[in-house]
């Protein structure tokens, strides 16, 4: 039993060599994406020409209203989603399609019902025409690093939504991607269950080093997980501003640090968007 | 890697399962289910046997429970029932698989191609408008009084329900499968084969049952019109000699042979469907 870990290790290990970056290196590198579309005869700009670099192992938050154009920039650089102009390159190769390298996991999770906890987990591995042996050790190990041992056979429905997107986060490691793309995983759980959550995706990124592109419309969930917050305005959706993230991990939600933080942040998308009425529905005031 | 990842405790549980809440009174409610159905079969045949017994009707059109019964044990034992059922399912299978591959082909054209939906698309619904009882005197004469022309009903009732169901699937897919599928490296085929039809199941199973139980009936249609041994030849046969309790006794097994299919066949398929997506009973 051992062995055969060991053996599956070294498998997604030497998956791994393949795609994962140099320590240090440029992870994803954006230039001049943008996204324009016809709606109603009208132009819609939803994202202006960003550039934007991530290194191998940061965790970079994207924070913006709704129609901000950071799920769309999140899409363009897993390959689903076609720029209108510019380049993405993941690892020094140009995007041009989806790729094993970078996984989406999506606000509804996204697992398949017609596949238990385990198959899920593995259906990455058995698109690769990994064994069915082979499979089932790897499941079983990220199975137990998002804690759902005894779910195994467990089908989607009767999962809790937090138990929903651990399944998911398993499914994209068992690939073992470079870079996680993270669309507002957490936006539809409960306050207790997203912090649990957060503390999760934190060790996990920190024991895989994993490059994570997290998207959000909370800033405190951005400032407590992100090494960088980028903060996009929308209408047309584009990057307003920067913040690096300094604090000491683990974060606390309730450091005043943090609070300040997100106050700063909160003051420059207010100026920065023209119809500020929506950026207090949106955020209202620091809670 | 992933290894020595330790993180907090994990107190979520499962929402509660299905199976749990009290086998006992689940075992209880089936078996007076199952004393209320005895009770309300054993009443009907008691009046059944009543209104045969007073002669209200002359015995030449109403036959009573006893005489169907021998009907039924006498057709079975010189073997023309026997020959009959398997006539009729032999037909039914050999019609029904013929749109079953049909069907799906059609449907992952349709329901993948915007330009075979316009087209074709419209036509499969022009067509499945169209009682498939119709499709008889066409069958007669392309065919003749043959096999071919009995299998080509079952066909015609069944295939266009079936092409929907899977083109209805296909469309009512979340898109997010598709893409998430994609993403872990899954296509042609594969994505065809363990995506876009699974997720299309619980549609698709609805155009089955759909097709099945149009092919039944057309089938049952086209044989009143053809003597031969078979279900709707028998009944057809039974007016002709003027046996009333042939008569019932071969639509008491039509009605039989439905229910069994449905709930042998498509039952379990249901059962898969209701488990896996969770939906309510």
């Amino acid at each position: 039993m051992a062995q055969q870990l060991r053996a599956a290790q070294r498998t997604i290990q030497s998956n791994g060599d393949a795609l994962s970056p140099l320590a240090g290196g440029t992870s994803i590198r954006v230039s001049g994406v943008s996204k324009t579309f016809y709606s109603n005869g009208r132009v819609v700009e939803a994202l202006r020409p960003v550039d934007l670099e991530v290194e191998a192992g940061e965790l970079v938050c994207f924070l913006g209203p709704s129609g901000c154009g950071k799920s769309t920039l999140l899409s363009i650089i897993a390959g689903l989603e076609d720029a209108t102009s510019g380049d993405v390159f993941a690892n020094d190769k140009q995007v041009t399609g989806p790729g094993t390298d970078r996984i989406l996991l999506f606000q509804e999770a996204a697992l398949f019902p017609w596949l238990d906890v385990q198959q899920n987990v593995e259906f990455g591995l058995r698109q690769a025409g990994i064994p069915a042996k082979q499979r089932a050790t790897i499941a079983q190990k990220f199975i137990e690093t998002v804690h759902l041992q005894g779910f195994e056979h467990s089908y989607i429905h009767q999962l809790s939504g937090g138990m929903r997107q651990r399944t998911a986060i398993a499914r994209a490691l068992a690939i073992d991607p470079a870079v996680l793309l993270m669309d507002e995983p957490f936006g539809a759980l409960d306050a207790f269950t997203r912090d649990r959550l957060h503390t999760e995706l934190e060790t996990i990124w920190s024991a895989t080093r994993k490059t994570i592109l997290f998207v959000t419309h909370n800033v405190r969930e951005a400032i407590a997980l992100g090494d960088r917050v980028v903060v996009f305005a929308p209408r047309p959706g584009r990057i307003v501003r920067e913040f690096r993230i300094d604090l000491p991990r683990p974060r606390s939600l309730e450091d005043h640090q943090l609070v300040d933080t997100a106050a700063e942040i909160l003051q420059v998308l207010r100026s920065e968007t023209e119809a500020s009425e929506q950026v207090e529905e949106a955020y209202g005031t620091v809670r | 890697m992933a290894q020595s990842v330790s993180v907090l405790k994990d107190s979520e549980q499962p929402k509660a399962s299905k199976h749990s809440p009290n086998q006992q009174t689940n075992t209880r409610r089936l078996l007076t289910k199952a004393i209320r159905l005895v009770l309300f079969y054993a009443l009907l045949i008691l009046i059944w046997q009543g209104l045969a017994a007073s002669h209200i009707w002359k015995d030449y059109l109403f036959a009573g429970p006893i005489d169907v019964w021998g009907h039924v044990l006498s057709g079975f034992q010189d073997g023309t029932f026997g020959v009959a059922i398997l006539t009729s399912l032999r037909r039914l299978a050999i019609g029904y698989g013929i749109s079953l591959v049909l069907g799906v082909l059609l449907g992952l054209l349709v329901g993948s191609n915007r330009y075979i939906e316009e087209t074709l698309g419209s036509l499969i619904l022009g067509l499945q408008a169209l009682p498939s009882v119709c499709w008889i005197p066409l069958s007669l004469l392309w065919f003749g009084l043959h096999e071919q022309a009995m299998i080509f009903v079952v066909v015609m009732g069944a295939l266009f329900s079936i092409t929907l169901g899977v083109d209805a699937g296909i469309k009512n897919t979340p898109p997010v499968y598709i893409k998430a599928a994609r993403n872990m490296g899954s296509q042609g085929f594969a994505l065809s084969t363990q995506v876009i039809l699974p997720a299309a199941l619980p549609s698709i199973l609805t155009g089955l049952k759909q097709g099945w139980t149009f092919a039944w009936r057309s089938l049952m249609a086209a044989e009143l019109l053809y003597i031969t041994v078979s279900l709707g030849g028998l009944l057809e046969n039974g007016r002709d000699l003027n046996d009333i309790a042939q008569m019932f006794a071969i639509m008491l097994i039509i009605v039989l042979l439905g229910v069994a299919i449905d709930t042998l066949v498509f039952g379990p398929l249901e059962r898969i469907v209701r488990v896996r997506w969770g939906f309510a009973r």
